[in-house]
């Protein structure tokens, strides 16, 4: 499977639960901590990110950065093909 | 945030557009507005035309979308978004020129600033939010509020008989010979997404080609004013707009192919 992994700008994040939603994976949730805004924000919760972007698209606060692992990586196998460009 | 272009041997494939500004937009949570302000300017990034692009903000929620877009953008009175963005284009004919408008602006008191600009076939993209409210007033009733809606001022729901049926003024636009590409498309998906972004492409790349107006309808939504939760508000969305005012595109610019069989 593919590897990514997603960030949360916290401060910009208005908790509107569609990232949540739009997650085939569902490996978002509700943090049960709250941010300077007043609301409780989005993080990840299970460690299956495949880094599809979907939640990054529907954001309507454009406060996701999404990571994948590179193509290149994922056509080597083993670990040392994976090269930090 | 510091962003780093790869992390744990993994790559960055998405971020915040750096053609929007650092910023937090003020809309309410899960608001539509925000997806095509990032969308837009998305495509303003990738297309390398940042300093050649200039936007008009108008009257309703997105007021402050000059706040939000870092390029240069010019605030107009009430519903004449479309009437600058046409003079902007007239004087300044080298950029790309396009007003961003809500239902209550374009369809409301721009009715007629609309119609006469895309009949005139100005070479401007008009972007028209459609969320069915007045969102920035408190939720009261718009032209394209569905029948049976209840806003602040149609309490019991909209009245055909009394108030009208809801305006399809994409659908009145798309008949008009000055437009070129008209296209109604939704932000609720990420597949709609990717599909709006799409459109908002196209229309950069005709608005390049001098080739007329560029209509897009983007069916939004208003938790806020439809008394809803984001989540519930786009299904909602889904079950009760998408049937009147369906997706897809309106009017598209026929083909070179198609152009030589209609002549054969």
């Amino acid at each position: 499977m593919i590897r990514g992994t997603v960030h949360f700008k916290i401060e910009i994040c208005k908790g509107c639960e569609l990232c949540i939603v739009a997650c085939p994976q569902e490996s978002l949730g509700l943090s049960n901590k709250i941010n300077l805004q007043g609301y409780r924000f989005a993080e990840l919760i299970k460690d299956n990110c495949t880094g599809c972007i979907n939640c990054a698209l529907v954001c309507p606060d454009a406060a996701i950065t999404v990571y994948r692992e590179p193509k290149s990586a994922l056509r080597k196998s083993g670990k040392e093909a994976v090269e930090v460009k | 945030m510091q962003i780093n272009d790869s992390i744990e041997g993994l790559e960055l494939v998405y971020q915040r557009p750096a053609t929007l500004t650092d910023t937090p937009f003020h809309y309410c949570p899960g608001c539509g507005h925000g997806v095509a302000h990032k969308l837009l300017m998305e495509v303003v990034e990738e297309m390398g035309i940042q300093e050649n692009t200039i936007g008009v903000a108008p009257v309703g929620c997105s007021v402050f979308a000059y706040h939000y877009m870092n390029i240069d953008m010019q605030e107009a009175a009430h519903g004449r978004a479309s009437a600058v963005a046409t003079g902007i284009k007239r004087v300044l004919p080298d950029k790309f020129v396009f007003s961003y408008q809500g239902d209550g602006d374009l369809a409301a008191i721009g009715t007629a600033e609309t119609i006469h600009t895309v009949n005139r076939g100005e070479n401007i993209l008009i972007v028209f939010i459609n969320n069915g409210i007045y969102g920035m007033t408190g939720g009261q009733m718009a032209p394209t509020t569905l029948i049976g809606q209840i806003t602040s001022t149609s309490p019991y729901g909209r009245d055909e008989k009394l108030i009208g049926y809801p305006l399809k003024i994409t659908d009145m636009i798309a008949i008009l010979p000055g437009a070129f590409y008209v296209t109604r498309q939704s932000v609720n998906t990420a597949g709609n997404v990717r599909k709006l972004k799409k459109a908002f492409q196209k229309s950069f790349e005709f608005q390049k080609l001098n080739k007329g107006t560029c209509f897009i309808e983007v069916v939004s939504n208003c938790p806020s004013g439809w008394g809803m939760t984001p989540v519930e508000a786009n299904k909602w969305m889904e079950e009760n707009m998408f049937p009147y005012y369906p997706l897809g595109d309106l009017k598209v610019p026929r083909t070179e192919k198609e152009k030589g069989s209609n002549n054969a």
